[in-house]
C-alpha cells in the first residue's frame, strides 16, 4: 500500500509559503481526484488545492493556521482507500501508485529515500499544483528589478520584519525554497548581531535545520503525527524586537476563543457574525486595558425632586427627561475638569480630548449600540434629554449617521434599567473611561442634621455607580475625584440646568 | 507566462513570447450594476464552475457593491473599528469574503472587478496575477491623468500616498479565479473609518474623484478599465456586451 503525498503547492515564482486556513476534508474521508481538500491563504490570495488523487484522505499533518514553505507535505492520501471502503477490498495487485497523479513540479519535492527509515508504508511522493494539468516546464526567469528580487526573495512578513530591524533583506542568506529568505532566517539574522554590521560579507548562521524543506528528515516519522513537526529553533538569547513587537500586535489585534468538549444534549451552534465581532471586541478591550473599577452611591432625592416638579413643563417642550439625562449632562459638564478621564492612551502619548463626546450605551435586543453625542457639554439638561431620545429611537431604528456611532470620548452604560443593581462594565477601545449606573431605588439611610448633628433614619432614593477606568492613564484617586465631583454635581443638581 | 511585474515596456521583452493565440483570446464583460454581496459571491461561484468546464470565456464581473464590510482570510476581525452592531445599525452587512486579503469595504461609488479568469494555460503565478491586476488599474487611473503607484510591500495601488484600489483574490480548484479588485471612484470615504483599510494602521484612502477634485462616474471609468485588462492580459477581442448599461446603478 502506498501513499500519495500532498505538499504545499507552488503557486507562483515568488510565493514562498502558505497558511492552512481550511480543512474541507476530515481524515477518513473519500475524496476525488482534483476535488478540494484544504483551502490555503498567503496575501491577498486563497487557493484551494485539489486532491492529486482519488483515495481517502489518511493523515493531516498541517493545522488550520499553520503557515509552512511550499514543498512542506500537509496531508497523505491512501488511494486504495476509497476501494477499501467499497464492498470489493481487494486493491489492484499492480496498481502503481503515482501513475495516476500529476507529475511532480520540478524541484518542488524531492524523491523519498529508497530505504524508509522506519517500518513503515512506503509514500510515494508527488507535488501536483493545484491544476491536474503538467505545469509549465519552462520558467523563464527574467532579470530581475530591485522590486522584483525583493518580492521574489521573501514574502511580507520577512520583508516587514526586515524594515523594522533595518536589515537589507539582499544580505541575509536565505535556506528557503529557492534560496529565499524565509522568517526564520531574517529573525536568525538579526538575533546573531549580522543586522547591525551591515555590509558583513561572512557567510550567514545555518540553523540546525534540514537544507530544503521538502527533503524528507530524519525526524519526521511516519507515524500519525497530528502536526507536521516544526523545524528546531534556537532559543533567542533575548527576545529579539521584531518578534515581541509582532506578538504584541497580535495580542491587540487578533483572538482565538478556547474549544471545549460537547456533551450529551447539547446544542452546538456556529456563532454568528455579530456575536463573534463582539465577542472579539470585548476580549480585546479588555486586553488592552488595564481595567479597575470604583462605586460610589449617589442619592438622587434633589434630581427626583427637579424631575417631579418640572415634568409638565418639560413635556409641554415635548421632552420626557430620563434620570440618564440628568447623569449624561452632570458626566458633560465635570469631564473638562477630569482630561485623562476623557483621554486615552494612544502607543507611547496621551491623547486629551478636545471635545466633550458622550458614547449612551442602548440596547438593542438583540445587540447592542453606543450612539455619541457630540460635545454633549454644549447641550441644556432638555437638549440632552431630546438627544438621547432622538438617537436610541434612531438607534433601534437603524437609522444612525456614520458620525452618529463614532469619536465618543466617554460612555455611559446603564444596566440599572434592567434592575441590576451595579455593573462592571467593560472600557470601549479608544477611551479611558466607561460610567455604569445602577438601578435607582429606594433605601434607609442615616441623614445627619447639619444644624443639630442628630442622626435619623430616612428613606431616599439612591443608586450605585461604578466608574471603570483605565488605570494605565487615570489613577485611582482622580477615578475618586471624578466620581465625587459627579455625585456632588446630581446631589446638589442646579435648578437651572 | 510574462513576467509584468514592473510597470515599463521594456521589462516585456524579456520572457518567452507570449503564444500566438493570446490574439485570439476573448474576455467577456458582464455588468450587474448595484449588486448584494451574497449575490455576486453566488455569481462568481457560477462562473468559476462554467470557466472551469470551458462552458464561457474569461470573464470580468463589473459592478457596485451596497455598503458592505468584508473579511479575508487574513483575519483581520480586529481591524474593524465599529462593532458589528453598530454597523449594522448604519446599514452595513459584514460578510466573510472567502478571498485574501484583510478587511475592507465596500459601497456605492466603487468600481468592483470580479475577473473569473483561467490562469491554468500560462498564467499560473499568483503573484504575477497580483501584479497584473495592479497594472490594469494603474492603466486605468493613467486615463485619468492619475500617476497610480504600487508599494513594494503591500498589494494595491496607491494615488498620492493614499490607497485608490485594494485587491484580494481567491484561486479554485484549476486555476480559475474569482474575487479581484475595488477601485475607488466616487465612494463615501468615510465609510472606511469603520475598518482599517487592508490591516495597515495609518494608511490613508482616497478615490479618484477626489484625488480629481471633481466627481467621475463609475461608467466614465468603467470602459478604461476594461481597455487596460485587455491590454495586460492580451486579449483580442472583448465581448462587452452591455456596454451602455454600465456599471452605475445608482
Amino acid at each position: 500500500m502506498s501513499q500519495i503525498e500532498v505538499p504545499m503547492p507552488q503557486m507562483g515564482e515568488s510565493i514562498a509559503e502558505g497558511t492552512v486556513s481550511k480543512w474541507l476534508k476530515e481524515v477518513g474521508d473519500v475524496v476525488q481526484r482534483d476535488e478540494p481538500i484544504l483551502e490555503i491563504s498567503t496575501d491577498k490570495v486563497d487557493a484551494e488545492i485539489p486532491s492529486p488523487s482519488a483515495g481517502a484522505l489518511v493523515e493531516i499533518l498541517v493545522a488550520e493556521g499553520e503557515t509552512v514553505e511550499v514543498g512542506t507535505i500537509v496531508a497523505y492520501i491512501d488511494p486504495n482507500g476509497a476501494a477499501a471502503d467499497k464492498a470489493d477490498p481487494a486493491p489492484p495487485a499492480h496498481s502503481e501508485p503515482t501513475a495516476d497523479t500529476p507529475p511532480p513540479i520540478a524541484s518542488a519535492s524531492q524523491v523519498a529515500p529508497a530505504e524508509p527509515v522506519a517500518p513503515s508504508p512506503a509514500r510515494a511522493v508527488t507535488a501536483p499544483p493545484p491544476a491536474s494539468e503538467d505545469p509549465g516546464a519552462e520558467e523563464a526567469m527574467c532579470t530581475a528589478t530591485s522590486e522584483e528580487r525583493l518580492r521574489t526573495r521573501s514574502t511580507p512578513v520577512v520583508r516587514r520584519i526586515a524594515a523594522e530591524a533595518g536589515v537589507d533583506i539582499s544580505q541575509v542568506p536565505g535556506t528557503g525554497y529557492q534560496g529565499r529568505v524565509t522568517k526564520q532566517d531574517i529573525l536568525s539574522f538579526i538575533e546573531s548581531g549580522q543586522a547591525a554590521a551591515v555590509p558583513a560579507p561572512a557567510p550567514p548562521p545555518q540553523p540546525e535545520r534540514a537544507p530544503t524543506p521538502a527533503a524528507p528528515t530524519p525526524a519526521a516519522p511516519p507515524a500519525p503525527a497530528p502536526v507536521v513537526p516544526r523545524p528546531p529553533r534556537a532559543p533567542a538569547p533575548r527576545p529579539s524586537a521584531p518578534a515581541a513587537d509582532e506578538l504584541w500586535l497580535r495580542f491587540q489585534r487578533e483572538v482565538d476563543h478556547a474549544a471545549f468538549p460537547v456533551r450529551e444534549e447539547d446544542r452546538v451552534e456556529t456563532m454568528d457574525k455579530v456575536r463573534r465581532l463582539t465577542a472579539e471586541h470585548m476580549i480585546l478591550a479588555k486586553r488592552i486595558h488595564a481595567h479597575v473599577h470604583s462605586i460610589i452611591e449617589i442619592d438622587f432625592t434633589a434630581v427626583d425632586r427637579i424631575r417631579r416638579q418640572n415634568k409638565a413643563r418639560w413635556a409641554r417642550r415635548g421632552a420626557r427627561v430620563s434620570y440618564t439625562a440628568f447623569v449624561a449632562w452632570a458626566c458633560s459638564r465635570i469631564l473638562r475638569d477630569f482630561p485623562t478621564v476623557n483621554g486615552v492612551i494612544s502607543g507611547n502619548n496621551v491623547i486629551y480630548r478636545g471635545a466633550v463626546n458622550l458614547g449612551m450605551a442602548v440596547d438593542l435586543n438583540p445587540g447592542l449600540i453606543v450612539p455619541v453625542i457630540h460635545d454633549a457639554d454644549d447641550l441644556s439638561l432638555v437638549g440632552m434629554a431630546k438627544k438621547i431620545i432622538d438617537l436610541a429611537t434612531r438607534a433601534k431604528d437603524r437609522q444612525l449617521s456614520p458620525g452618529e456611532i463614532q469619536g465618543a470620548t466617554f460612555t455611559i452604560t446603564n444596566p440599572g434599567v434592567l434592575g441590576t443593581m451595579v455593573g462592571m462594565p467593560i472600557i470601549p477601545k479608544g477611551t479611558s473611561a466607561i460610567l455604569g449606573t445602577g438601578s435607582i431605588e429606594k433605601r434607609v439611610v442615616v441623614l445627619t442634621d447639619s444644624d443639630t448633628g442628630d442622626d435619623s433614619m430616612a428613606i431616599r432614593k439612591r443608586s450605585y455607580f461604578s466608574l471603570g477606568y483605565d488605570h494605565r492613564l487615570v489613577d485611582g484617586a482622580d477615578s475618586a475625584r471624578f466620581l465625587s465631583a459627579l455625585r456632588e454635581l446630581l446631589e446638589d443638581f442646579p435648578e437651572d440646568a | 507566462m510574462v513576467k509584468t511585474r514592473t510597470p515599463g515596456a521594456a521589462n516585456r521583452s524579456c520572457g518567452p513570447s507570449p503564444p500566438s493565440s493570446w490574439g485570439h483570446r476573448t474576455l467577456a464583460v458582464r455588468y450587474t450594476g448595484r449588486t448584494g454581496y451574497p449575490e455576486a459571491l453566488e455569481l462568481q461561484a457560477a462562473l468559476v464552475e462554467q470557466r472551469r468546464n470551458g462552458e464561457i470565456p474569461d470573464t470580468l464581473l463589473l459592478l457596485e457593491h451596497p455598503h458592505v464590510v468584508t473579511l479575508g482570510s487574513a483575519g483581520g476581525r480586529g481591524h474593524l473599528r465599529d462593532s458589528p452592531g453598530e454597523l449594522a445599525a448604519r446599514g452595513i452587512g459584514v460578510y466573510e469574503a472567502g478571498r485574501g486579503g484583510d478587511v475592507t469595504y465596500h459601497g456605492p461609488g466603487q468600481l468592483v472587478g470580479y475577473p473569473i479568469l483561467d490562469l491554468k494555460p500560462d498564467r499560473r503565478d499568483l503573484h504575477a496575477y497580483l501584479r497584473s491586476l495592479e497594472k490594469v488599474l494603474i492603466g486605468a487611473l493613467r486615463t485619468f491623468g492619475i500617476d497610480g503607484q504600487r508599494d513594494a510591500s503591500a498589494t494595491g495601488v496607491w494615488a498620492g500616498g493614499a490607497k485608490v484600489a485594494a485587491i484580494g483574490i481567491r484561486v479554485s480548484s484549476g486555476w480559475i479565479t474569482s474575487h479581484g479588485f475595488a477601485l475607488n471612484v466616487s465612494t463615501d470615504l468615510s465609510y472606511f473609518d469603520t475598518i482599517v483599510p487592508c490591516g495597515l494602521h495609518g494608511c490613508q484612502v482616497t478615490s479618484v474623484s477626489r484625488f480629481l477634485g471633481r466627481e467621475i462616474a463609475l461608467d466614465a471609468v468603467a470602459p478604461a478599465l476594461v481597455r487596460a485588462m485587455a491590454e495586460e492580459f492580451g486579449y483580442g477581442s472583448v465581448d462587452d456586451s452591455s456596454p451602455s448599461s454600465g456599471a452605475n446603478s445608482k
